[in-house]
């Protein structure tokens, strides 16, 4: 089994606001992060795919392959949007980076075995940067991998 | 099960001495790091907490009170200071990465009050860091 990881960047702004909340309890609980304009973020994406290396190509998976899922379901979704408004999702889910880190894995998880070669890599990890202070890691509900 | 991480910064110099061994021992195991004045490093501390979101607010935590723990009892504890000389433990423990990472995980752990430590990554330099789990 090998892990390979690749690297996106994308730019989007979201507030954080929980309809579940008063606006009161909302200023307490997000902070900042509450101010009704919204506010932005550089994300650094790593996306993790392990599975054994293929003994015809050398690889895991196919990089321009990757790159391609990664642009058309993530960055051309995400990139330069507010996230609240822009994002169906995020209408009525918070977008806190917890959240978009599982929807950024839910969105890649069904679309990178499509077409794959046997036996199908899976998605291992998903790592979401939101600053360079912070960061979430989501593997499908599963433990993370050590050493990583 | 998400796991949030919280990366921190702090600076202080430290000295490798085993008072067991002879002082060539010392100087052939540790190298430059026996020097008995110390040497400094910018130590970059990660702390990954691991639980569930929850639905109402979308977090699992509250990043403001980790950001306040990890203040409270390792900053203020370590930062700008000779570790040798003015943390207790490392008056009888020699403050190895290792071991500082290890220390790190012993004082958060009974006063996190949310999610579940994961694990203590601790970079000594941008080229070398230790991860402790807690086994």
């Amino acid at each position: 089994m090998v892990y390979l990881t690749r690297r996106y960047r994308f730019a989007a702004s979201h507030r954080l606001h929980s309809d579940g909340l008063t606006e009161e309890r909302n200023r307490q609980v997000y902070g900042k992060c509450n101010n009704p304009y919204g506010h932005g973020h550089n994300y650094v994406l790593e996306v993790t795919v392990a599975g054994p290396v293929e003994p015809s190509t050398g690889m895991v998976y196919d990089l321009v392959k990757l790159d391609g899922i990664v642009q058309r379901e993530v960055l051309e979704r995400f990139d330069h949007t507010y996230l609240n408004l822009d994002v169906e999702t995020f209408r009525h889910v918070v977008p806190t980076t917890e959240n978009l880190c599982v929807e950024v894995f839910r969105l890649l998880d069904d679309k990178l075995r499509e077409g794959a070669t046997r036996p199908v890599p899976s998605l291992a990890r998903v790592r979401l940067e939101e600053t360079s202070s912070n960061y979430f890691e989501y593997a499908g509900g599963k433990e993370l991998p050590r050493g990583r | 099960m998400i796991y949030l991480t919280r990366r921190a910064e702090f600076s202080a110099s430290h000295f490798y001495h085993n008072p067991d061994l002879s002082p060539e021992e010392n100087r052939r195991i540790f190298g430059k790091c026996n020097n008995p004045h110390g040497h400094g490093h910018n130590y970059t501390l990660e702390v990954t907490v691991a639980g569930e979101i929850d639905p109402t607010t979308g977090m699992v935590l509250d990043l403001k009170d980790l950001k306040k723990l990890l203040e409270q009892e390792v900053l203020e504890l370590m930062d700008h200071r000779f570790l040798n000389k003015e943390v207790p433990v490392f008056t009888k423990t020699i403050p190895t990465t290792e071991n500082i990472a290890i220390q790190v995980w012993k004082l958060l752990a009974p006063k996190l009050s949310f999610g579940r430590l994961h694990r203590i990554r601790l970079y000594e330099t941008p080229d070398l860091f230790v991860d402790y789990y807690g086994d």
